[in-house]
């Protein structure tokens, strides 16, 4: 795939995510006006994107999308639900079509042709339906538009300016009809243009494109508008044209030319000045600024009643008069058009990097940070107060730098979030429901790779949410709720891992049922006792459905199980908590992969470890600790602890003093003993890779400042680990074997102390 | 250079082996081993390890390599030996080796610990032997093949099978870890 189709590809997309989220916002506010003119912008760009990239079937659809949204936004049709229905299914078939492109199939599939040609019946059904209202609409909408307006005169002056602030050619081209007849392909004419110079912008004008009955496919009804900046000659572009110089229409515009020039070249060409004007806009020769100018002179021309060859009056004069004579649409026109120049203006804030890049920077900029420690441990052993200070201003500066690198991969979730709002909406229509979804902490940032990988096990949970959770309308009056469900997403950072839940207030969990299907899947025993928290999570188990029936949405028995896998699978894990009539909540817990996050380095022997700072409550001596007995007494509380010299079978003598790290993770407490503390210090995480995807309690690794490399503790997986351990030494049905491990590790505790 | 392999094999060397024909030997407890050039990345210096906890004992650590978290894994216990002892030519052959998951080809940088770096060799393909089908102390699927250099065998070694992460993943779980952690306290004493 060429470089174009891709970036095409990636851009259809964000634009039709925009399109999406409009025509949601739709439903709720059909008249807000500027969100309409959002949604045509995006499936605009989506069609002019893709006759750069001649994919004619995105192109032939989203010309239909475009004329009825443009009805709609010229008030010739009222925003109604079906409509905004039918848009929606507009948008997810303009996402398949793009699929099919980046497929890079010639044309969509036969199921896919058909649901197209579905739509564009009944788009063209809406569109002539309305076509006989469209004059008296007109009327009514000008002159709503006319009291809206209020007089601001300044900032109609403000918008002046002689010169336009370009310094490219500017050439304008319209094939003749018998181009192609004549063996030439205006592409090579274009493509050879750019040979001359650097082609900014090209906008193609197929306005005179007839109805496709009229069409004589071997005639050409292209025309161009390009911007080209180059060193060669006005001599040197006609040249370029000089095989068709006879049939084409060609002007050609130098750069920094008059505003003047352009609104005369606006006004020659044969097409509708209001759309040439935006073409140019687009094509980068003028600013929105200018092509208001371009409309004032437009309307000063309609409104005095110019004629078009007329010398055209200084730039001043057409305001001056404008204002006058139609100062109310002026000012609408331009307050329409800085709002499309503040979102570009926004756009070109963004930059679009490869994640590759990014990474390497990260790793570059860590090893910068290893380099300049040892700089500066070397500085201090030199004993030179200005090598020192000048050493530790620049880690100081290299750590600022690592941060933000940090940074530049941290995403915020809510982009995530807001893609339910569709979900919601049509699944609750589908059911019949009525639910609305609420959505916080939509600002928390975690890694970019989680943020893609967590959709899907989010789906399932939605979903499952509305279909099962949520209750008919009618059992949630007879319970006493109200009529809408609720169903809602959370996130939000908790020691040092991200929290994300999705709750609803629907029926919650039934107990009884969920036994019985695990007794008749052979998940329990009858006879097993489980608490509460077990008996719930069941549903996690492979197979697991208690719905009798199908549904299209969920209810098949392995959206759980996927859901947990995956979500392990990130390393991370899910809970569900529920109380019967009042909701259910699924707890998420992720890690964040390749965040910073602050860590409490502590040593044993001779190697460190990382703890989560968040986890740690508080540090605590210890001291006469001897005896088997792993807990002590911290303010008259039960404190267990793991020694984690045992754990990780380190070798050597244990030292006289040994401090605890108290930590606190999911509302329990454990002590950690360690031989030293060594304070806090940023972690940068980098994970073990996947050959250590099974390892629990280590979270991953980080490099210190002397290169080395130090493991990052999993507090509540090391914790569960010693829980087992224990479970299997002690509990009495287990076999032989425990008997051996109790023995050893009851000799290994004495040998410790 | 592979016109010249062809030459010397005459009309025989027909078939088109893409196999590399320039090894890296290396000694690892008195044996000559090799792995193909086109496999190794660097070899460092044996040091700053660190050691993973709860692992089998042929993990022996991660190292800091540029910036990026390296597993250093012992040969000789992979192939199911004693621990490498450290020596003064002890150093680390980092490769990488490639490994399908679920359609996806991944690479992976891994360090392997081994006595001593010999030199590259030319082992031209018809000087390879298919290997021995027992005998050679080695899992049969780990060797590639035995090459012969000046009438002596070298063990190629097939290096995706010996350091295949899934292999190994699934032998550091945490199921496989408690018995054999507990064995190793009684060790300790």
């Amino acid at each position: 795939m060429d470089e174009l189709t891709s970036v095409y590809i990636q851009e259809s997309r964000e634009q039709l995510a925009e399109m999406e989220a409009g025509l949601l916002r739709l439903e709720q506010n059909p008249d807000d006006h500027d969100n309409i003119n959002g949604i045509f912008r995006a499936a605009h760009t989506i069609k002019g994107g893709a006759g750069v990239v001649e994919c004619s079937f995105i192109v032939t659809f989203t010309h239909l999308v475009e004329n009825l949204l443009d009805s709609l936004r010229n008030g010739d049709i009222a925003v109604s639900a079906p409509l905004a229905t039918l848009l929606l299914e507009c948008c997810d078939h303009m996402g398949s079509l793009v699929d099919v492109l980046a497929a890079q199939l010639p044309e969509p599939a036969d199921d896919a042709m058909a649901r197209g040609n579905a739509l564009t019946v009944r788009l063209k059904d809406i569109l002539h339906t309305d076509k006989g209202q469209k004059t008296a609409a007109n009327g009514a909408t000008a002159s709503g538009a006319s009291l809206t307006v209020h007089d601001e005169v300044g900032e109609v002056e403000s918008s002046g300016g002689g010169v336009v602030n370009t310094d490219s050619w500017h050439i304008s081209v319209r094939f003749g009809r018998d181009v192609l007849r004549g063996g030439m392909d205006p592409l090579s004419f274009i493509r050879y243009l750019g040979s001359l110079g650097e082609i900014i912008g090209i906008e193609t004008i197929a306005d005179a494109i007839p109805a496709a009955a009229e069409m004589d496919p071997e005639s050409c009804y292209l025309g161009f508008e390009i911007r080209l900046q180059t060193k060669a000659s006005k001599a040197d572009i006609e040249n370029v044209f000089n095989f068709v110089s006879d049939e084409c229409e060609l002007r050609i515009l130098p750069p920094h030319s008059n505003v003047a020039d352009y609104i005369r070249l606006i006004k020659e060409l044969p097409e509708d000045s209001m759309r040439l004007g935006e073409m140019l806009v687009r094509s980068g020769a003028l600013t929105q600024t200018e092509v208001d100018q371009g409309l004032l002179t437009q309307h000063v021309s309609a409104a005095t009643a110019q004629v078009s060859d007329q010398p055209l009056p200084p730039l001043g004069e057409i305001l001056v008069e404008n204002k006058v004579v139609h100062k109310e649409l002026v000012e609408a026109a331009i307050a329409k058009q800085t709002q499309v120049g503040e979102k570009k203006a926004h756009d070109a804030q963004l930059v679009r990097v490869h994640a590759d890049k990014l990474d390497q920077l990260i790793d570059l900029v860590g090893e910068l940070v290893i380099a300049g420690a040892s700089a500066n441990l070397l500085a201090q052993k030199s004993k030179n107060g200005d090598l020192a200070e000048a050493t530790s201003v620049l880690s100081r500066l290299v750590e600022s730098i690592r941060d933000s690198a940090l940074q530049l991969r941290m995403v915020q979730i809510g982009d995530t979030f807001t893609r339910f709002n569709r979900v919601v909406r049509d699944v609750s229509k589908d059911l019949g429901k009525e639910i609305e979804l609420v959505i916080s902490g939509a600002e928390t940032e975690l890694d970019k790779t989680v943020v893609e990988k967590i959709g899907d096990p989010l789906m399932h949970l939605v979903r499952n949410s509305l279909d099962h959770g949520i209750e008919p309308v009618a059992v949630r009056l007879e319970r006493g709720k109200p009529a809408c469900g609720r169903v809602s997403l959370n996130a939000f950072h908790d020691s040092g891992i991200i929290v994300i839940q999705v709750s609803d207030d629907g029926g919650g969990l039934n107990r009884e049922r969920i036994r019985a299907k695990a007794i008749e899947r052979e998940l329990i025993q009858p006879g097993d006792t489980l608490t509460d928290k077990e008996m719930i999570n069941l549903i996690f188990e492979p197979g697991f459905s208690t719905v009798e029936k199908v549904s299209n949405l969920s209810g098949r028995g392995v959206g759980m199980d996927v859901v947990r896998r995956n979500i392990q699978s990130l390393r991370g894990t899910v809970e569900v908590t529920s109380s019967e009539g009042q909701g259910s909540t699924f707890t998420i817990r992720l890690p964040l992969t390749l965040a910073i996050i602050d860590g409490f380095l502590v040593g044993i022997e001779k190697a460190s470890y990382v703890i989560p700072l968040d986890s740690v409550v508080e540090c605590i001596e210890h001291k006469n600790l001897t005896g088997d007995r792993n807990f002590l007494n911290l303010r008259g509380e039960a404190l267990p602890f793991v020694r984690l010299r045992e754990m990780f079978e380190t070798e050597g003598e244990v030292p006289a003093r040994e401090s605890i790290v108290v930590v606190q993770f999911a509302g329990h407490r454990a002590g950690i003993v360690v031989d030293q503390l060594m304070g806090e210090f940023q972690t940068v995480i980098k994970p073990l890779g996947r050959m250590f995807a099974n390892l629990r309690g280590i979270g991953g690794s980080t490099i210190l400042g002397s290169g080395e490399v130090a493991l990052i503790l999993d507090v509540a997986a090391l914790v569960k680990i010693v829980t087992r351990k224990e479970e299997e030494r002690l509990l009495p049905n287990k076999n032989a074997t425990s008997f051996s491990s109790l023995a050893s590790t009851s000799s290994a505790l004495q040998s410790g102390r | 250079m592979g016109q010249l392999v062809h030459a010397q094999g005459g009309g025989a060397a027909v078939k088109v082996d893409e196999a590399p024909s320039q090894y890296l030997t290396f000694a690892l407890g008195g044996e000559m081993f090799a792995v193909g050039i086109l496999n190794v990345k660097e070899i460092i210096e044996y040091g700053n390890l660190t050691e993973i906890p709860m692992m089998p004992t042929f993990i022996r650590g991660v190292i800091n390599l540029r910036g990026s978290v390296v597993p250093v894994i012992d040969l000789s216990a992979r192939f199911g030996g004693k621990p490498a002892e450290l020596g003064r030519r002890t150093c680390i052959v980092i490769v990488e080796v490639t490994d399908e998951l679920e359609d996806q080809i991944s690479r992976h940088d891994i360090g392997i610990m081994v006595d001593a770096v010999s030199e590259v060799l030319d082992i031209p393909n018809s000087e390879i032997e298919p290997p021995p089908a027992f005998g050679a102390r080695i899992r049969a699927d780990f060797i590639f093949g035995m090459g012969k250099v000046n009438g002596k065998f070298v063990i190629i070694l097939n290096i995706n099978k010996v350091l295949s992460v899934e292999e190994i993943a699934m032998l550091t779980g945490t199921e496989n870890v408690s018995p054999e952690s507990l064995a190793g306290t009684g060790n300790i004493q």
